[in-house]
């Protein structure tokens, strides 16, 4: 028994839940309840299936790319006749530039921001903290409905042609309209679409701060939240101080590019552009702007946005190791100091991205020093996971497994930025495959593998029922050898100098033997983009089929898993009352069980052993 | 399958090894070796680099493995209990912490070398052999006319290429970029050197090329739909030979329509 087990003995009057009873008396209608729904489990459920949608969209458009680099010009395989009938069926260079912009856009800002924060950050904290919902229940559900919009300017985007200057969007290709086929409206609905998912992810971060701080059940001491709750909190933070750069970055470069015509014509602003540019034969250009204003405005947003891209799925992989291991998490405070660390780090090393552009040497050597520093933190963080995994009993199920993949996989990911952190190297791997495996195997093979685990594990709270073991396994594994396929070679196609964005990079004579190379990539990425069914199927199969269980499936300790399965609305049918944080298993001389959930009294000692006192829900 | 487990995750890591080991039999691997002494020094801390990283990714692979293999083979009734170490904690991040700090600061003198202006070698910076403005999707080069200096504004008798940079071997030359358009990136990835073009921008990029020979120029940033197609050529090659290409250049941009001959045998008359 910990000191603080102890030292809440005294908490123990019930206070019955304040508002939670008050809702779930009336009925609600259809509408109310799936659709324009203020339940925090409801719009959770909602963004996970729209971003689970956009996950084979953004997949589909990564198989695309994949193609083009393995065989290019050569006919699309089934919508080759469809797309590019005209064409013969084979893509254009323009239509390859759109692929990977889109890739890029669809993956970040509709699948893994909304997916972890959306999805995950909306079911779990309530549930996590103890609330009854989130602290803002109609901004939540407008959090989910404003990512429409954007859903449907990213729609218009791709009607106009596709926005085509990668998902940087550096200016000038992506603020003149004459500099690409495609930069003309296609390029301003994109912009529209990510202040949209600015504005959704906002109205999120606003809550989720407000729910942590304010709603915590009695007894939720933030030490003893557990660290899926501290990487959302921290992501929320980060959300909320780097995304207003990016809105106003956007902005200014919605307002370089409006022409009005006729009164107006030609006036908008010139934020971004300088003056005497030819592009693409038309008259010079008129301006005093700097393109690299962008760069250091959007990677000001866009690299605290990478650990938004990370951190919660750190907590959630943190959490379930712990409860697969049946062991406390190793170094409990280290991990939140460690991810404040990179939260804190991750505003001071933009400019790792701009090496090469051109920026005042001088702040090339502060940001090398800045990022290395911040790997410092994550190494901290994988020998925490290892220690959690070091003597205990695992189980190798579906979750474990896709954790224990996150951790061998962000490892990698890890130390193949080295290489980019360093800015003498960086001028050679800057802007080449080497930086795509880097990116991947974090956003992939940590961050996805990471969701994998978290869908498995949180499943039976969200449907009741649990996800098949044999799908999942069989889904793990493919995927596994799918993504090393795909991304391990990448470094070495990065380490041959090979770009990153090129139609046809076997025009080059020192490229042209990497064309196999490239091949077998695909390969691998078509097993790996088919292994998503497996996932999908079975995540809506189960939903129906399912075995069902108890409120406690993995006899884990967390709050979340007092409440019934699914939770209803309101969540706590007992209010919870928290004596612990939730990392107790296999306290020893306990006797009946491995586990101690945050709301067991402290243990009475009966007769020299010691038991969990009953629960009423169990 | 507990041990099916513990073997696929202690596999792919020696599956990774080796496919490394033998990616540069393969090619996959460098352009060849750099053609700079600064490039030798970039390839050289890449080495380093990634004899670190090797150590670090097999002690951290052989840990969870094993970490993987004892949870799997274990007895007890129940895991271990522990809430963590201070002792390790401070080690593990002590360490990492001296080998980053290492990295950064050992780095800085080849960056500074390469970027920082008052570093540039001597007669680099007073003439600059060429200016290369990137277009979509071409390179210009503009050179000053044999004899005389780089203006930054165009001169009447300036010398122009297109796609087709040349430089001597054997003397640092410095080259002054800049962009048309768009944003472009200067890439020779025989030279390890990249560097952003920036509209509105006048960058100077030196290097000092040791052998002769052809290599590829490519942008390296995403510059439009015909990113992939700015390919040009270095030709690095003798001072004299360099001496001649540009006069040949002067000789065929003032060639009047007559034969060379005859313009000599006019003046004569």
């Amino acid at each position: 028994m910990s000191t603080a087990e102890v030292a809440l003995g005294h908490d123990h009057e019930q206070t019955h839940a304040p508002d939670t009873h008050g809702h779930g008396h009336h009925e609600l209608s259809f509408i109310q309840k799936y659709v324009f729904s203020e339940d925090h489990k409801m719009i959770g459920l909602q963004f996970l299936f729209t971003t689970l949608i956009m996950l084979f969209l953004g997949g589909g458009l990564a198989l695309g790319v994949r193609w083009q680099v393995a065989f290019p010009w050569t006919d699309l395989p089934i919508l080759g006749r469809i797309l590019f009938g005209d064409a013969g069926g084979q893509m254009s260079p323009e239509f390859y530039t759109m692929l990977f912009t889109m890739h890029a856009t669809v993956m970040i800002f509709l699948v893994i921001i909304p997916i972890l924060a959306g999805a995950f950050g909306n079911f779990l904290i309530p549930l996590m903290v103890g609330a009854g919902d989130m602290a803002f229940p109609v901004l939540n559900m407008l959090s989910y409905w404003f990512m429409w919009p954007a859903i449907l300017f990213f729609g218009m985007s791709f009607y106009y042609g596709g926005a085509a200057a990668g998902w940087t969007s550096y200016p000038l290709l992506s603020d003149l309209r004459q500099s690409a086929p495609y930069s003309g409206s296609a390029q301003t609905y994109w912009l529209l679409a990510v202040t949209f998912v600015g504005v959704s992810s906002m109205m999120g971060s606003v809550n989720y701060m407000t729910t942590i701080i304010n709603m915590r059940a009695p007894g939720m001491t933030l030490f003893r939240m557990p660290l899926t709750i501290w990487a959302m909190f921290i992501t929320a933070i980060l959300q909320a101080f780097a995304l207003p750069v990016l809105t106003a970055a956007g902005f200014m470069l919605v307002f370089d590019r409006l022409d009005f015509g006729g009164f107006f014509e030609g006036i908008h602003s010139t934020f971004f552009i300088p003056s005497g540019l030819v592009v693409n034969n038309a008259e010079p250009t008129v301006g005093g702007g700097q393109p690299l204003l962008w760069q250091h405005l959007f990677w000001f947003y866009s690299h605290p946005a990478v650990y938004i891209m990370l951190l919660p799925a750190m907590g959630m992989v943190s959490d379930i190791l712990a409860c697969m291991c049946r062991k406390p998490i190793f170094g409990y405070k280290p991990m939140v100091y460690s991810m404040s660390a990179i939260a804190g780090l991750g505003f001071i090393v933009w400019g790792h991205h701009m090496f090469t552009s051109g920026m005042n040497p001088a702040l090339g050597m502060t940001f090398m020093v800045s990022t290395m520093m911040i790997a410092l933190p994550s190494a901290v963080k994988v020998f925490n996971w290892i220690g959690t995994i070091w003597g205990g009993r695992v189980q190798f199920n579906t979750p474990m497994l896709n954790c224990t993949a996150f951790v061998s996989m962000f490892v990698v990911g890890g130390l193949s930025g080295i290489f980019m952190a360093s800015v003498p190297t960086d001028i050679y791997f800057h802007d080449t495959y080497m930086i795509v495996a880097h990116f991947h195997y974090v956003i992939f093979g940590a961050t996805l593998f990471g969701v994998f685990a978290g869908i498995h594990f949180w499943f039976p709270k969200m449907f009741g029922r649990m996800m098949n073991e044999t799908a999942g396994k069989w889904h793990f594994f493919l995927t596994f050898i799918g993504f090393n396929g795909t991304f391990f070679p990448m470094h070495m196609l990065g380490i041959a100098g090979f770009p990153r964005r090129y139609a046809d990079p076997y025009l080059h004579p020192y490229l042209e033997h990497l064309m196999p190379l490239n091949q077998f990539i695909t390969y691998s990425a078509i097993l790996m983009g088919f292994s998503q069914f497996l996932l999908v199927g079975n995540f809506f199969v189960s939903i129906f089929t399912g075995k069902k269980i108890g409120r406690n499936p993995w006899n884990a300790n967390g709050l979340e898993w007092t409440a019934p399965s699914p939770p209803g609305h309101g969540n706590f049918d007992i209010l919870p009352v928290v004596y612990r944080g939730p990392y107790e298993y296999s306290t020893p001389g306990q006797v009946d069980r491995d586990f101690l959930l945050q709301t067991d009294p402290p243990l009475r000692k009966t007769a020299g052993s010691v038991t969990t006192t009953p629960t009423s829900h169990h | 399958m507990r041990k099916f487990w513990c073997l696929f995750f202690m596999f792919w890591p020696i599956a990774a090894i080796v496919y490394s080991a033998m990616s540069p039999a393969y090619g996959w691997w460098f352009p060849g070796p750099s053609l700079t002494e600064l490039g030798q020094r970039i390839d050289n801390l890449f080495y380093l680099i990634l004899i670190i990283i090797t150590v670090v990714f097999i002690g951290t692979q052989v840990a969870l493995g094993y970490a993987l293999w004892k949870a799997a083979h274990n007895k007890d009734e129940k895991s271990h209990f522990s809430h963590g170490s201070h002792n390790l904690e401070v080690i593990w991040s002590v360490a990492p912490a001296v080998i980053l700090l290492f990295l950064a600061l050992y780095q800085m003198d080849v960056w500074r070398d390469f970027r920082v202006k008052a570093y540039f070698p001597e007669g680099t910076i007073e003439s600059p052999i060429a200016e290369v403005t990137a277009r979509q999707f071409e390179w210009r080069i503009r050179y000053p006319a044999p004899g005389k200096k780089l203006q930054l504004k165009p001169q009447p008798d300036d010398l122009y290429a297109v796609n087709d940079l040349h430089a001597p071997i054997g003397r640092a030359v410095m080259i002054q970029l800049r962009s048309e358009d768009v944003q472009h990136a200067f890439f020779l990835p025989h030279l390890r050197i990249k560097q952003d073009a920036i509209p509105g921008q006048v960058i100077p990029i030196w290097f000092k090329a040791e052998k002769k020979g052809l290599f590829e120029l490519l942008c390296a940033e995403l510059c439009g739909w015909g990113h992939y197609k700015m390919r040009a050529q270095l030709t690095a090659e003798r001072e004299v030979d360099f001496q001649d290409y540009l006069k040949k250049l002067q000789a065929d941009q003032n060639y009047d329509g007559f034969p060379a001959s005859d313009s000599v045998a006019k003046k004569e008359e």
